[in-house]
């Protein structure tokens, strides 16, 4: 294997791992087949395991989606693209409605081992329906899994314990991070679900971010280790399960708490992770809480707007700065 | 068709019938909450098509699902029990009634959002494909869902993929409150549609049980053997309102009094005595039913209500609902 993989290469080596040894892995949608998908987070799929096991679809994720739940509740384990996160809301009745409740609503008859895979985020461009980041609508649903890597090799180790899960999971592949490199994964590489990451340790501040704002938040951290403030920056992997414990034990050393997230701040996930920290962490914090998300707008289209829309690195390094004083 | 077969659908028609009939009555009791939506006059739909089918077919039903939950094995009491929250309830009283599932034995469920469940039969049909087993998947739905976008969705992707599934709609005139016809651009709302997709569309008696079973029997075989999906418009009619909100007031009463007439068990016991049935052994029957479903209904007021705790329980396939460390 190469020194080096990217993003976009994991998607597709996760997803090739589990098929080789699960033969009930199959997956399903729009040019995921011989094209390789619109992303290239295919490539490979198709000519290794053929038609059978790799379904190109209509442009219908309603049928995408609940074809993928009718398989899953009876013995296959299918893995559904929806090619960009902003068509979720095309199938979220099956998100919201269905697959996060058929378990529950027939008091735990059924099981809906399944991934809905998507392309999330902005910065390359795409305009406000091709855009969002959207992982904070899954979590509004109780019942679903929510996955959204940061680095390949947790590309594809999440991947593995997502295909593996007994639950249904949606996968959040960042588009702004799929060109980015990263050391391959050795072989059976799992990472568990809910487990988040310390990627710097420091001793100042908390940074908890998620996907690509993990790397805006590293970048802010080294900025700020220059001017003496440590930075301790969290990759928090998975909304649901939500590693509470690793962020308070991060707070126990810092006492600051500044969330870095994509999606709006009406709604985002860090205002979820804040109010837990009210409840459980009030004790640990010496400075309020900063929550630095997207602005409340639909992503624009120019980058200059579309920087000024989410979180950058200069933004990060200055919410950090107005929590030294305290 | 053999006499006994018939007079065993006919008897499980009549066991549909009594125990709707008693869920109507327990609502007015206060014993069940929230809504129901009878099925009452559908029951040949459920019990022809479930006779065409194998044990291990899949079923997929809608809200208005009791008569596909018992055609599917299902019991009176099981169905009762969980329209009157109780933890001996189909599902444990997590689901209610427009919620009946039993999936031990193929029937996957009872969803509550018009149309949702066709894409997942056609997935369950996908499934039995990949795995080779030579099962069919069926999904019952009702002449309202034949405008949403999940049934067209559903009807293009089985074709395509030509699948192993059934689409079958239970035709009874009405979407909810309004006639079918007001609100669809062709006269067959389920029928008509099937050529946009190049599959057959075939129209059938819906309320009576024999023709049912022939023309199920006919597109599962079709299907099982490989060459696709089908759908299958089935004329019935409700006897009862869209739900207990409903009085059914809008429906003429002439239409109302033809339909009554029609009846899908006065059909079947017409049927069994023209094969030769003595009327005492069809009588025997019908107090078969109308005595095990009033078992039944004391089985099920007998049941304890669930443990609040379980309320924090199925939502993980760990049996738990932890949401975070």
């Amino acid at each position: 294997m190469a020194d080096v993989i990217t993003y976009r290469e994991a998607v597709a080596e996760g997803i090739a791992r589990e098929m080789r040894r699960d033969p009930a892995v199959v997956c399903l949608g729009e040019d995921i087949g011989e094209a390789g998908g619109v992303f290239k987070t295919t490539v490979g799929l198709f000519k290794e395991f053929g038609p059978k096991r790799v379904w190109d679809t209509p442009i219908s994720e309603q049928a995408i989606v609940g074809a993928a739940m009718g398989a899953a509740m009876t013995g296959m384990r299918p893995v559904a693209e929806i090619m960009f996160s902003d068509f979720l809301a095309c199938c979220w009745d099956y998100l919201a409605n269905e697959i996060p409740k058929v378990r529950y609503m027939t008091g735990g008859q059924v099981t809906v081992p399944l991934v809905v895979r998507t392309a999330n985020g902005g910065g390359l461009g795409f305009g406000a329906q091709h855009s969002q980041a959207t992982e904070n609508w899954a979590l509004t649903v109780p019942g679903l899994k929510i996955a959204a890597p940061a680095t390949p090799a947790d590309v594809v180790g999440m991947m593995a314990a997502a295909i593996r899960s007994d639950d249904p999971v949606v996968f959040f592949e960042h588009k702004g991070l799929l060109a980015t490199k990263g050391p391959p994964p050795p072989p059976d590489h799992v990472v568990e679900l809910g487990r988040a990451a310390v990627v710097r340790e420091g001793a100042d501040v908390t940074l908890v971010a998620l996907a690509s704002m993990v790397p805006v938040a590293l970048k802010a951290a080294e900025l700020l280790s220059g001017e003496g403030i440590e930075a301790e920056v969290l990759d928090l992997r998975c909304l649901v399960p939500l590693d509470v414990a690793t962020v308070l034990a991060s707070l126990g050393r810092t006492s600051r708490l500044v969330t870095v997230e994509e999606n709006p701040y009406q709604g985002g996930w860090g205002a979820t992770l804040v109010s837990v920290v009210a409840d459980e962490g009030f004790a640990l914090l010496d400075a309020p809480v900063r929550r630095l998300a997207g602005e409340c707008v639909p992503l624009p289209f120019a980058d200059a707007l579309e920087e000024e829309v989410i979180p950058t690195v200069d933004k990060v390094v200055a919410a950090v700065r107005g929590l030294a004083a305290y | 068709m053999e006499p006994a077969e018939l007079l065993a659908s006919y008897e499980q028609m009549m066991v549909i019938r009594r125990t709707e009939k008693a869920a109507h009555d327990l609502f007015l009791q206060g014993l069940v909450k929230g809504t129901t939506h009878l099925a009452a006059g559908h029951e040949a739909v459920a019990v022809g098509a479930s006779a065409a089918l194998r044990p291990d077919d899949y079923v997929f039903a809608t809200y208005r699902g009791h008569h596909h939950a018992m055609a599917r094995g299902a019991t009176p009491q099981e169905c009762l029990a969980e329209l009157m929250s109780r933890a001996t309830g189909l599902c444990g009283a997590k689901g209610g009634s427009m919620h009946l599932t039993k999936a031990s034995t193929g029937m996957l469920g009872s969803y509550a959002i018009v149309g949702a469940h066709l894409p997942m039969a056609a997935g369950a049909a996908w499934s039995a494909r990949l795995r080779g087993t030579e099962q069919i998947a069926v999904a019952f739905f009702g002449d309202g869902a034949t405008n949403i976008g999940a049934f067209h969705e559903a009807l293009n992707l089985a074709a395509v993929w030509k699948l192993p599934v059934l689409f079958v709609c239970e035709n009874n005139l009405y979407m909810e409150y309004t006639p079918i016809a007001d609100v669809t651009a062709v006269p067959r709302p389920a029928a008509d549609r099937a050529p946009a997709y190049g599959i057959p569309g075939e129209v059938v008696d819906g309320n009576d049980v024999v023709a049912v079973q022939d023309v199920v029997a006919r597109l599962a075989g079709r299907a099982r053997a490989g060459d696709g999906p089908a759908l299958l418009e089935a004329l019935t009619y409700r006897h009862f309102g869209h739900s207990r909100a409903d009085p059914a007031t809008y429906r003429p009463a002439e239409e109302v009094e033809r339909w009554l007439k029609h009846d899908p068990l006065d059909l079947a016991r017409g049927r069994l005595v023209e094969m030769g049935v003595p009327e005492a052994v069809v009588a025997e029957a019908d107090e078969r039913a109308t005595s095990l479903v009033a078992k039944a209904v004391e089985a099920a007021k007998a049941g304890p209500a669930p443990d609040p705790r379980e309320a924090l329980t199925d939502v993980w396939a760990d049996g738990g609902a932890a949401w975070r460390t």
